[in-house]
């Protein structure tokens, strides 16, 4: 493996926006922010950016300790505390790194949260995480529930009651803690800035549906999402993130470039895939790798739609602010029911025109993984190309065996190759 | 009958993973239609209501071999989706028109997904709860649905259901969780009079039988009981807390007792104790459902607690109450609601001064000797030092 990685002009500007990001949050409590604990489904981004409050998403959090191989020992710490080996990474690998001193990407110390926003979307762990979080920190907590999507729809009762809890309990909430009045005409403001940076975030992922794609629309796709699905929607420098990624999608296309992975260009493009479930965050260069050896790019994923199915049409509308915020939240894929799910993927394998798709299942997450092998014979049945299955986790290196997923890996795209007619390499 | 004739009859049902009393109770109403629902509330009443018998799915227990259900679930699932579904794909399920699967955890939440795919004619509904305990906001919301689910039982019943039938089942569910809580109450005060397998497959029968057959059994019963003698034993007092919806086999429940511990107090099947028998049976039904589930002080993992700092008080009320020496924390292995919960229960329990063990624990569990052991040191615990 390559020591030097290969970056586009997007992801540098992201990562200044990221270290910007986490110096404001280091210098919080002295100029008086307020900062906002909140997970990535359902963000409410904009609301909070109207009471220009900071947000600390714990999961990106425990995802940024996997990728900095700090993870294993947070989450050694949390169980030797008695938190249990079967339950959630993400949760223990959060909890070990606030019992270690909670040191962000930066280096430095996280502020404590002023509120814990419990946006409870598609996901039951969520609930868990700041009962448990709201033990360790003296500040107070608000449910925002958001109705699953049963039957496969958003009605309009849903809609109902999740902007009630918003204008009725989170908003005087932060009314409250901020000592601000909510400028909804700057909320609006903030939403239509997010639909704008929403149309570019579309156009980058639909890029992959050229031949070759562009870009790779699972381990690249997580760069891409990142300012939309974290602290930065509604904010001049995600539109300007979004506008400079959608050019150089449209060059590359105009090139016939395939995407850029931190092994350099993938120049000859063999195999299209469509994942369903969370990359592994502690090995993620080593698993791209994995594809990019073999000439596989990913070019529709859902793990990309956790955080907004902007790619169903969805687009944050100005002019009904708290209606519009709950379909977002309504409307994450984890929220979505399992026939649902697996329109999606058979949907993604017919109009990306993919050779297959994988199904990476990761311990930790019962929301994802609870289903994924009646998933898989269900898109199978119902889009006919073959699908694969692995498993690993999201941020416990115990649970990401290299081999054994290579081993398949390997398998999967000699089979896919022999259905292609190509030549089979090892 | 005799005690023993009724707890034999609930070992049938118990053992009975064919569910041959809904066929029965089917050929004697050949208008009713039979709905199952899992863990671990639903609103019973609109199901009876609804001309429809509301039935309890609880798993396949140890006595069920699991082929298909492996194939749907990795290794690090819970063992009670595998079961539900191999139940299913058996056609064990086939008399049930319909399933309910109530917002418990993301496993069977996903679960209701799975059936609608595997059962495209069936009626499935996932049963969301509110969290939002404010009569206008997560009431509102909340009775909107039971209106919902209401109107598809109708559909599925055949049949307008008046207020009036609702208000009747509502009392009818009061009375049976009134028993209930009597059989409860008195293994409380003197468990050696209700052994913990009695009061388990006495209030489990009441998943399967109509509601009233169950309130004639849990009467007689509990006349019965009164009459009998049973010898007290030197065991300790314990609550089983964890095991609310995958269900630990019948002879670990009886291992526990075997080990020196009466079992006091446990969330077992949540379903007959939930809102307590305290359903307004005058005004309007689905409003007095809403209200009864949205001020219920009971608590499980899988029901929000407010911000208010009285996370695990609940329980500990429920040690002092029942008069439990100390608390068993029994999980099913993978269980995410019991298995987060458990380190705050814990804090709770640690800062009230009472003892407590754990392990897991899989519905097929069949080596029981350690959990035993354990159980039986808990109890010597508390019976040589007066504390766990």
């Amino acid at each position: 493996m390559s020591t030097k990685v290969v970056k586009e002009e997007s992801m540098v500007k992201q990562k200044e926006m990221i270290a910007d990001h986490f110096k404001k949050l280091a210098r919080a409590k002295e100029e008086g922010k307020k900062v906002v604990y909140t997970f990535v489904p359902g963000n409410l981004t904009e609301l909070l950016l109207a009471f220009d409050c900071l947000t600390v998403h714990p999961e990106i959090n425990a995802l940024q300790s996997g990728m900095r191989k700090k993870s294993g020992e947070y989450i050694a710490e949390a169980e030797r505390a008695g938190h249990s080996e079967d339950v959630c990474t993400y949760v223990k690998c959060d909890i070990g790194m606030l019992m270690k001193g909670n040191i962000g990407p930066t280096g430095e110390q996280l502020p404590e949260p002023d509120l814990l926003l419990l946006s409870y979307t598609g996901c039951y762990t969520f609930m868990k995480w700041f009962e448990l979080l709201r033990e360790r920190y003296d500040c107070p907590t608000v449910m925002l529930q958001v109705p699953y999507q049963g039957d496969g729809e958003i009605t309009p009762k849903m809609v109902e009651y999740v902007s009630r809890q918003l204008r009725e309990v989170l908003v005087p909430k932060l009314e409250e803690i901020t000592g601000k009045q909510l400028d909804e005409a700057r909320l609006q403001e903030l939403l239509a800035s997010s639909a704008r940076s929403e149309e570019n975030l579309v156009h980058v992922l639909e890029s992959a549906k050229n031949r070759p794609s562009p870009i790779d629309a699972y381990f690249g796709g997580v760069y891409y999402i990142g300012p939309l699905f974290t602290a930065f929607r509604g904010t001049p420098a995600a539109e300007e993130y979004y506008r400079m990624a959608a050019e150089e999608v449209d060059q590359r296309v105009a090139l016939g470039l395939g995407p850029v992975t931190p092994e350099g260009q993938l120049e000859n493009e063999r195999f299209r895939l469509v994942t369903e479930g969370p990359p592994n965050w502690t090995h993620f260069r080593e698993f791209w790798k994995m594809f990019y050896d073999a000439g596989a790019v990913v070019v529709a994923s859902t793990y990309t739609k956790v955080g907004g199915t902007y790619d169903r049409g969805f687009r944050h509308d100005p002019s009904r602010p708290f209606e519009t915020l709950a379909e977002y939240c309504l409307g994450c894929y984890t929220n979505l029911n399992l026939p649902d799910r697996v329109n999606m993927i058979a949907d993604y394998v017919r109009d990306y025109h993919a050779d297959g798709f994988l199904i990476n299942s990761v311990k930790s997450c019962n929301s994802f993984s609870a289903g994924q092998l009646v998933i898989l014979r269900h898109v199978e049945e119902k889009c006919g190309k073959p699908g694969a299955f692995i498993e690993s986790d999201l941020v416990d290196p115990r649970y990401f065996s290299p081999s054994n997923i290579k081993n398949r890996l390997e398998s999967y795209f000699q089979m896919l190759a022999q259905r292609k007619g190509q030549k089979v390499t090892a | 009958m005799t005690l023993t004739d009724i707890i034999e009859r609930c070992q049938a049902l118990y053992d009975d993973l064919d569910f041959g009393y809904v066929d029965e109770w089917k050929a004697r109403n050949p208008e009713g239609k039979a709905v199952g629902y899992l863990p671990t509330y639903v609103p019973r009443e609109l199901i009876w209501a609804a001309g429809c018998l509301p039935v309890g799915i609880v798993g396949g227990g140890d006595q069920l071999e699991i082929v298909k259900g492996d194939a749907c679930f990795q290794s690090y699932i819970c063992h009670l989706p595998r079961s539900v579904v191999e139940l299913g794909l058996s056609g064990r399920l086939d008399a049930l028109d319909g399933m309910l699967f109530p917002a418990t955890c993301d496993v069977i939440r996903n679960l209701s997904g799975i059936w609608k795919l595997y059962f495209p004619d069936k009626y499935v509904k996932y049963f969301d709860v509110p969290h939002n305990y404010d009569s206008r906001i997560g009431g509102e919301f909340y009775e909107d649905h039971l209106h919902e689910i209401l109107a598809e039982l109708e559909q599925l019943g055949g049949r307008k259901v008046s207020d009036d039938e609702l208000r009747a089942a509502i009392r009818l569910y009061n009375e049976n969780r009134r028993l209930a809580g009597e059989v409860y109450e008195l293994r409380a005060k003197e468990p050696w009079r209700v052994p913990a397998t009695d009061c388990y497959l006495l209030v489990r029968a009441g998943l399967i039988l109509s509601p009233d057959e169950h309130c004639a059994m849990l009467r007689e019963y509990l006349e019965l009981v009164k009459l009998e003698d049973r010898p007290l034993r030197d065991n300790a007092r314990v609550l089983v807390v964890g095991a609310f919806c995958e269900q630990p086999p019948l002879d670990l429940v009886r291992a526990l007792e075997f080990a020196g511990c009466y079992v006091v107090e446990d969330d077992f099947l949540l379903i007959n104790r939930w809102l307590g028998d305290t359903v307004d049976a005058t005004g309007e039904p689905i409003h007095a459902l809403s209200e009864a589930y949205l001020k219920t002080p009971a608590e499980t993992s899988s029901r929000y607690v407010d911000d208010d700092g009285r996370k695990g008080r609940y329980l500990v009320d429920l040690v002092r109450k029942s008069g439990a020496e100390g608390v068993v924390f029994a999980a099913p292995s993978f269980c995410d609601p019991a298995l987060l919960d458990r380190p705050m229960l814990q804090a709770a329990l640690d800062a009230a001064g009472i003892g407590h063990t754990a392990f897991k624990y899989s519905e097929n569990t069949g080596q029981l000797q350690p959990i035993r052991e354990q159980a039986g040191t808990f109890a010597d615990t508390i019976k040589l030092w007066g504390t766990a």
